[in-house]
């Protein structure tokens, strides 16, 4: 039994879900995704409960993309993977994404979930709308996909989904929305796609949204409304959202709880006041440390992580952050156990921060 | 857009003059009389210089080409400096042939390529794809009238199925016409299509790689459905280029086509006047060429705008 | 005229006459990942370029050496007309059997490969020696300018080889030395494109900034710069060309317009046995064999190199 899997059946009652607190919409459990005898994600527990706001951040390449497509069920061709990510719809319907015994799921019952159950944002505004399709079709589309609204039938359906399709546009804040509905991508800026891409994702009233860097290839002033844009849309229909991001502001003002990956695995989880005030994997404390342009060393430098990223399939055995570590030491080579009450809160370090007043070093 | 099309329209009228300043150009201004040609070993100073006066050879050349571009905007090629018959006519007949052969080979070459290089691009990593991409590299190794040549021993000469030559006009005999036609139009449409299948393969390629499939998975279509309803109008697109340039290989393809299975064509037409040293026919059936050529183009220039929305607004 | 950059494919975009375009290979997923490759190198996908370059190589390598030993030796003296051997198949002393002049195949193929190598190699010359200056050139003067030149260069495009050189037939008679230019001029414009793009590209790199900058000529630029770094492309593109050039050589001479009755050439082989279809149809199979191959050999070689030089195409395959 892994050290994760001991966490989890002592995680009791928080984890399982008692009936105080929300129900799942995302479950993930011991996932891993391999491709050709490489590992990219190893070991990844998520949750996601209803109207809970969970951030995971990472670095390129630590693997937050993957856990995201994983739970999407948009793995590529040759991504193997394993574990297991249930996914709970609005009305309580259940699509194991990915099973322990039989693995990734059929085509058929992942596609009626997408867009339905569970919807994701992408970072590209920019190439994300097929430029020869008008915007208010394609956003109708993902309303006919799913048949999700009364109509008087097929003819009555489309029609009633194109007008929905304009009301959504409206909410989401383009002016003129008929009008916009009728446009192509090409004749709107980004932060406007972005706009039309959120508009479809919540058209169907998901039970959870995933967001992969939405905001991160927007003009700086235009990022700030498409995210409040976001979180008012998920919190008007109470649905649960993973927010992936390499950027700690963000996080910080958006999410409730956070997860930071490297290497293809979770190295710590938990509130995010909590896990930015005080982290405790060493990795976090040197991202916190780096993000903070005011905090310099003893020798007035600004923190970095020493190194740099290894390529994928090539962490180190064992804890995956320890060629970069400063505290690194042969205790290291071995995997470090999960410390924390559950998958929702802990860290993996043997020699984590030691909380002080003054500041941990 | 209104902007776009008429530059369009200007490039191609432009295009039109300067290709048959070209063509006129190239067979007056090389060495050689084209009267002296003409009458080969009969060529008495006298004939020739009757034959020069009979035919205008001696005006300034912008008369003569003017006199002949304007002949043949009013559809009049002028006659044959050796046997002094109409060669509009004529004209007229052989390009009904060769239009059919092409047409039938572009319907052959597409019907081929659309499925196959669709199905070579989904399935690019599995056996079945390479084994398909193998194939079409052989396809596009094979002259045209080479693959002639190997169907007429397969199908006429062996099997005793399909006739080795020849042309039926369809209203004479349309089962006839269609057994004389299929060879011909299989020789040209099968390697064409080899050649478009790799076209295709790449333009789907290219579409399966982009975000907006992404999109569309996300959204709940299958895979294949998002290929069907996102992809294939933008891989249209680059395909209807490359047909629009094929038009040039068939048209000439043919030419070589009608050699090998002796049909009454543009082609025939236009190796008869070289052997003959016929040179007024040779210019007018490669001007027709020409000008068949450029209005493909046109067309297909016109097509994108229909195709391609960001081309009729401009895109950002 | 259309716009030649809607032609798909990453690399030269070619022309349909040999319609060499991209090999297939493994491609990648769907989604773009940041810093997560799309499956690792090595294995699989490294062997698919060397394939095609290799094959291609080969067969290239063995047409050159074929033609080469034609000049010293073959089995029989194709020129020599046996009546008694005619229309023989297959034997220890005619390997692939005779034509109906008595003239063996083996041997006649041998010399032919040397008129298909010989209008190849000058066709693609005379293409290159007109073609890549005038595509540095069409990159290096002002903008108004390259794109007129490179309007003429598609209209030049939409001329097919076959129809320029029945042009030139008709006025010049027949010959092989027409063949050539023919080939030679049509030829001209594919390079054109091929080496204004990548010059364009070049220019635009800092260290021509800084030569033009520092005050060297347009002329040193496109010599010490230029010319070597858009080396690559015309290497691919000659190969590309040298398969275009073995159709057209062959449809030519078919066509009784290339090569004069006494040279041996695979197409007018396959003209003269066209009328022993029914009889001797090996006749016609095997000179076809040999333009087919030549024609793979070096699309294949064009593809290989092509892959080669440009690896971060790979990802695009």
């Amino acid at each position: 039994m892994s050290a994760r899997e001991a966490a989890r059946k002592a995680g009791g009652a928080a984890y399982q879900g008692d009936a105080s607190m929300p129900p799942h919409v995302a479950e993930v459990r011991n996932l891993a995704v391999r491709v050709g005898g490489l590992d990219l994600l190893v070991d990844v527990d998520l949750t996601v409960r209803r109207g809970e706001r969970v951030g995971l951040i990472g670095e390129s390449g630590s693997g937050k993309s993957l856990t995201a497509l994983s739970v999407m069920g948009l793995l590529g061709e040759g991504l193997e993977p394993s574990g297991q990510v249930t996914v709970t719809g609005q009305d309580g319907r259940v699509t194991e994404v990915v099973d322990p015994e039989r693995g990734a799921a059929a085509e058929p019952v992942l596609a009626r979930m997408r867009g339905r159950d569970v919807a994701m944002i992408f970072q590209e505004p920019m190439t994300a709308l097929n430029p020869t399709m008008r915007v208010g079709e394609q956003v109708a589309e993902i309303m006919t996909i799913h048949r999700s609204l009364p109509g008087a039938g097929a003819g009555g359906f489309r029609a009633t989904a194109r007008a929905r399709a304009v009301e959504l546009l409206d909410k989401v804040g383009l002016p003129d929305p008929a009008d916009a509905a009728q446009a192509y991508p090409h004749q709107l800026s980004g932060g406007q796609r972005q706009r039309v891409v959120v508009a479809m994702a919540l058209a169907n009233d998901p039970a959870l949204l995933i967001c992969d860097e939405p905001t991160t290839a927007l003009d700086v002033t235009v990022q700030a409304l498409v995210l409040d844009l976001i979180v008012r849309g998920v919190e008007a229909r109470d649905a649960g959202m993973l927010f992936i991001t390499h950027d700690l502001a963000v996080v910080a003002s958006v999410c409730e709880r956070v997860l930071v990956m490297y290497g293809g695995r979770v190295v710590e989880a938990g509130p995010v006041h909590e896990v930015f005030t005080r982290p405790r994997h060493r990795y976090t404390r040197g991202l916190i440390g780096a993000s903070d342009l005011e905090l310099t060393r003893a020798d007035g430098r600004l923190y970095t992580i020493q190194g740099s990223v290894p390529g994928a399939g090539r962490f180190p055995a064992g804890c995956v952050f320890r060629n970069r570590c400063t505290h690194a030491t042969t205790e290291c080579e071995q995997l470090p156990p999960w410390e924390g009450p559950g998958p929702e809160q802990g860290f993996a370090c043997w020699h984590p921060v030691v909380l002080r007043d003054e500041g941990g070093s | 857009m209104l902007l776009r099309l008429a530059e369009r329209t200007l490039i191609f009228l432009v295009s039109l003059v300067v290709s048959s300043v070209f063509v006129f150009g190239f067979m007056v201004l090389l060495p050689g009389d084209p009267a002296k040609v003409a009458l080969g070993t009969n060529a008495t100073p006298e004939s020739v210089a009757a034959l020069r006066e009979e035919f205008g050879l001696n005006r300034p050349l912008l008369e003569q080409f003017l006199s002949w571009a304007g002949g043949l905007v009013r559809l009049d090629p002028g006659v044959s400096y050796i046997s002094r018959a109409e060669i509009g006519p004529q004209l007229a007949d052989r390009l009904q042939v060769s239009l059919i052969l092409v047409l039938a080979s572009m319907l052959i070459a597409v019907t081929i390529a659309l499925p196959l290089g669709t199905l070579m691009a989904v399935h690019h990593r599995s056996t079945l794809g390479l084994g398909l991409s193998a194939l079409s590299q052989v396809g596009v190794a094979v002259p045209a009238f080479l693959a002639g040549i190997l169907l007429i021993t397969v199908f006429a000469v062996q099997l005793r199925w399909l006739p080795a030559g020849g042309w039926v006009p369809p209203a004479y005999n349309p089962v006839e016409f269609l057994r004389h036609l299929l060879l011909p139009a299989l020789s040209l449409g099968l390697i064409q299509g080899a050649v478009l299948t790799r076209y295709v393969r790449s333009a789907v390629l290219d579409v399966l790689r982009e975000d907006y499939l992404r999109t569309a998975r996300a959204k709940g279509l299958t895979p294949m459905r998002a290929l069907v309803r996102h992809g294939l109008r933008n891989a249209a697109v680059p395909v209807v280029t490359v047909l629009g340039l094929q038009l040039a290989t068939l048209l000439v393809g043919a030419v070589v086509i009608e050699r090998v299975f002796v049909i009454p064509g543009l082609g025939s037409m236009l190796l008869d006047a070289v052997g003959n040293r016929d040179l007024l026919v040779v210019q007018d059936v490669v001007m027709v060429l020409v000008v068949a050529v450029l209005l493909v183009n046109f067309v297909v220039d016109l097509l994108y705008v229909v195709i391609d929305p960001r081309l009729r607004t401009g895109a950002r | 005229m259309s716009e030649p950059t809607a032609v798909p494919s990453a690399g030269p975009p070619d022309l349909p006459t040999a319609g060499p375009a991209r090999t297939g290979g493994a491609g990648s997923t769907p989604t773009r990942l940041r810093g997560i490759p799309e499956a690792p190198a090595g294995g699989r996908r490294r062997r698919r370029p060397a394939g095609a370059l290799l094959v291609g190589g080969a067969i290239v390598v063995a047409v050159v050496v074929i033609a080469l030993v034609s000049f010293v030796w073959t089995p029989h003296d194709p020129g020599i007309v046996n009546a008694a051997d005619r229309l023989q198949t297959s034997s220890w002393r005619y390997w692939l059997g005779t034509d109906r002049f008595g003239r063996d195949v083996v041997s006649l193929l041998m010399v032919g490969s040397r008129t298909t190598l010989l209008v190849g190699i000058v066709a693609v010359g005379v293409a290159m020696l007109v073609g890549v200056p005038l595509g540095i050139l069409a990159a290096m003067v002002p903008r108004w300018w390259g794109e007129l030149l490179m309007r003429g260069n598609d209209l030049l495009l939409a001329f097919p080889a076959l129809l320029l050189a029945i042009m030139l037939t008709a006025v010049h008679g027949q010959g092989i030395v027409t063949a050539m230019i023919a080939i030679g001029i049509a030829s001209i414009p594919s390079f054109a494109r091929v080496v204004r793009s990548g010059a364009l590209s070049v220019m635009k790199t800092e260290y021509v900034l800084a030569a033009r900058a520092a005050g060297r000529r347009p002329v040193g630029i496109a010599l010490r710069h230029v010319l070597p770094n858009v080396a690559s492309l015309v290497i691919v593109q000659a190969s590309v060309s040298f398969a275009i050039a073995v159709l057209a050589e062959a449809a030519l001479s078919y066509l009784g317009l290339g090569a004069p009755p006494g040279t041996p050439s695979w197409g007018r082989m396959l003209q003269e046995g066209q009328e022993l279809l029914f009889v001797a149809p090996r006749l016609e199979v095997f000179p076809g064999v040999c333009i087919a191959l030549a024609v793979l050999g070096f699309n294949l070689l064009g593809d290989g190199l092509r892959d080669h030089f440009d690896p971060r195409l790979e990802d695009r395959r």
